[in-house]
C-alpha cells in the first residue's frame, strides 16, 4: 500500500485538505470525497463553501483537463460519481441552510434517445452552480417537456441528444413552445456530442453547450441578463 | 443500360475503416476492379470532429487520379459536418447516419429504432474488435464499475451480422453478457452497403446525393 493511500484526510488544515479533495475528485475517488465533505462540515464549514470551494471548483479542473484532452470520459465520470457521493451529502443541508438560488433548469433527453452522460454532468454542476434542476429523465416527447415546464414554471429549458437520429427532435420541441406561444418565456440550452453551433441556431435554441462548464457560464450569463431585464422594467415603471 | 458505358468510371471509394474487411470482400466477390478503395482510420469514431477535416483531406489528395469519389460513411456523430464538407468537394455518401442502418436496410432499422431506443448494436467488425473499441475505449477494462453509466438504458444488444460465423455468434453473446444486456442476432449481410456500391460502380445517376443532416430554419 503506498504511502498516500495511508494519508490521514483529518490531520490535513483546511486548505490541504481542499486542495486534497480537488486531486481525490480527479482521480474519482467516492469514498474519500465523502470523508472530506464530511471533516469540513464538522470543522464548522457552511454547506455551500463545502460545495463550491472543495466540489465545484474541483470539477471545473477535470472539465478543464478534458477539454484539453487530458482527460476523457471514464476519468470524468468516475470524478462525477465522486462529486456524486458529496452532493448526496450535501444536498440536505443546502435545503435547510438556504443556499443562493441563481435560477431554475428542467433538463430532459429528447425522444428516442436514452442517453445520460452529458445530460447528467450539466445537471450536477448547474445543481453545483446554485440552479435548482428538474431533471425529467431520458426519452422524453413533446408532452414530457410540455407537462414539465407547465408543472415547475423552470427559467431554463436544457435538452440532450447524443444521436444524428435523435438530435432533430429539439426542433420538434421548440417549435411546439413556439405554437402554444410560451418559447419566449424560457431560455433554452441544447448539448450533445454530435450537435454544434450552427444546429443550435438552425434549431432555434438560444444557445449550444459544448460542454457541462459552458453550459454553467451560458446559464449564468442568461440569468443576470434576465435579472438585468427585470429589473430594467421594474425602474421603467416607477419612472 | 442507359448511363453505362463500355469503360467504366475509375472511382475511389473512401471508406471507414470499420467497413475495410466488407467493402473489400464485395470489390473481389464482384469483380469491380475499377472501384478502389482508401480508408480513414476506424478508431477516428473516438474523435469525431476530426472526420470532416481527415475525409476533405483524403478527397483533395486523390481527385485528379479518379473519375469519381464516392464516401462509404455514416455521419458517424459529426452532426452533419461531414455533409457539408462532402458537398463542398462534390462527394456523394451512401445515406445513413451510420453503418448499422445501411447494413440493416432503412425501414428495418427505424421500426427497431423506434421500439426499442435502448439497442446496442455490433457489426462483424465491432464483434472482433469489441475488447479493444468498446471495453477499453469506454475505459471498463479500468473502471468496470461504469457499465451502468454507459449501458444502464439499454436492454438489449442486436449482432448485425454481415457473415455466417458461429465464432463471431459466440463473441457477440458473450459481449451481450459482460453488458447486461439480452442478446439478438440477426444475419444482415452487406444490406444497402452492395446495392450502392453496384450503383456507385456504373457512376450512372442512381446514386442521390447526400441529403442535408442539418436543419434549416
Amino acid at each position: 500500500m503506498s504511502e498516500e493511500d495511508d494519508l490521514d484526510l483529518s490531520s490535513l488544515n483546511d486548505e490541504e485538505l481542499v486542495q486534497q479533495m480537488h486531486d481525490d475528485l480527479y482521480d474519482g475517488l467516492k469514498e474519500e470525497i465523502e470523508e472530506g465533505v464530511n471533516i469540513l462540515l464538522e470543522r464548522g464549514w457552511q454547506p455551500y463553501d463545502v460545495l463550491t470551494k472543495a466540489l465545484v471548483e474541483g470539477m471545473r479542473i477535470v472539465g478543464i483537463d478534458f477539454r484539453d484532452g487530458i482527460l476523457f470520459v471514464p476519468e470524468v465520470l468516475m470524478a462525477a460519481n465522486a462529486m456524486k457521493g458529496g452532493m448526496a451529502i450535501l444536498r440536505p443541508l443546502l435545503a435547510e441552510t438556504g443556499a443562493p438560488k441563481m435560477g431554475k433548469m428542467v433538463i430532459g433527453t429528447v425522444k428516442g434517445d436514452i442517453h445520460d452522460i452529458g445530460k447528467n454532468l450539466v445537471s450536477m454542476m448547474m445543481e453545483g452552480a446554485g440552479f435548482e434542476v428538474v431533471d425529467i429523465g431520458i426519452n422524453n416527447a413533446v408532452e414530457d417537456y410540455l407537462a414539465a415546464l407547465e408543472e415547475h414554471q423552470p427559467d431554463i429549458l436544457g435538452m440532450s441528444a447524443l444521436l444524428t437520429t435523435t438530435m432533430p427532435y429539439m426542433k420538434v420541441v421548440i417549435e411546439a413552445l413556439k405554437e402554444k406561444g410560451i418559447r419566449s418565456d424560457y431560455v433554452v440550452l441544447v448539448g450533445g456530442a454530435p450537435l454544434n453551433e450552427a444546429f443550435g441556431e438552425a434549431v432555434g435554441a438560444d444557445a449550444y453547450c459544448r460542454d457541462a462548464a459552458v453550459a454553467v457560464e451560458t446559464a449564468k450569463s442568461f440569468m443576470s441578463r434576465r435579472q438585468g431585464s427585470a429589473l430594467a422594467g421594474l425602474q421603467a415603471a416607477g419612472d | 443500360m442507359p448511363g453505362e458505358s463500355l469503360t467504366r468510371p475509375s472511382t475511389l471509394l473512401i471508406a471507414c475503416g470499420a467497413l475495410a474487411r466488407e467493402v473489400k470482400h464485395l470489390l473481389d466477390v464482384n469483380g469491380w476492379s475499377h472501384m478502389t478503395l482508401t480508408c480513414l482510420p476506424a478508431d477516428l469514431h473516438n474523435t469525431p470532429q476530426q472526420i470532416p477535416g481527415a475525409m476533405r483531406r483524403k478527397i483533395r489528395a486523390s481527385r485528379d487520379r479518379y473519375d469519381r469519389i464516392v464516401a462509404l460513411y455514416g455521419d458517424c456523430g459529426t452532426g452533419g459536418l461531414l455533409d457539408d464538407v462532402l458537398r463542398d468537394e462534390g462527394v456523394e455518401r451512401i445515406p445513413g447516419p451510420h453503418c448499422y442502418q445501411f447494413y440493416m436496410g432503412t425501414d428495418d432499422f427505424t421500426r427497431l429504432a423506434e421500439a426499442e431506443p435502448g439497442t446496442f448494436f455490433l457489426t462483424d467488425y465491432l464483434v472482433r474488435h469489441f475488447d479493444r473499441l468498446i471495453i477499453k475505449g469506454l475505459g471498463l477494462d479500468r473502471f468496470p464499475q461504469l457499465r451502468d453509466d454507459y449501458f444502464g438504458h439499454y436492454v438489449q444488444l442486436v449482432y448485425l451480422a454481415q457473415t455466417e460465423d458461429p465464432e463471431l455468434d459466440k463473441a457477440a453473446q458473450a459481449a451481450a453478457e459482460r453488458l447486461g444486456l439480452i442478446y439478438a442476432r440477426r444475419l444482415t449481410g452487406y444490406g444497402e452497403l452492395e446495392t450502392f456500391m453496384a450503383e456507385a460502380g456504373h457512376g450512372d445517376n442512381a446514386v442521390q446525393p447526400v441529403p442535408a443532416m442539418r436543419l434549416s430554419r
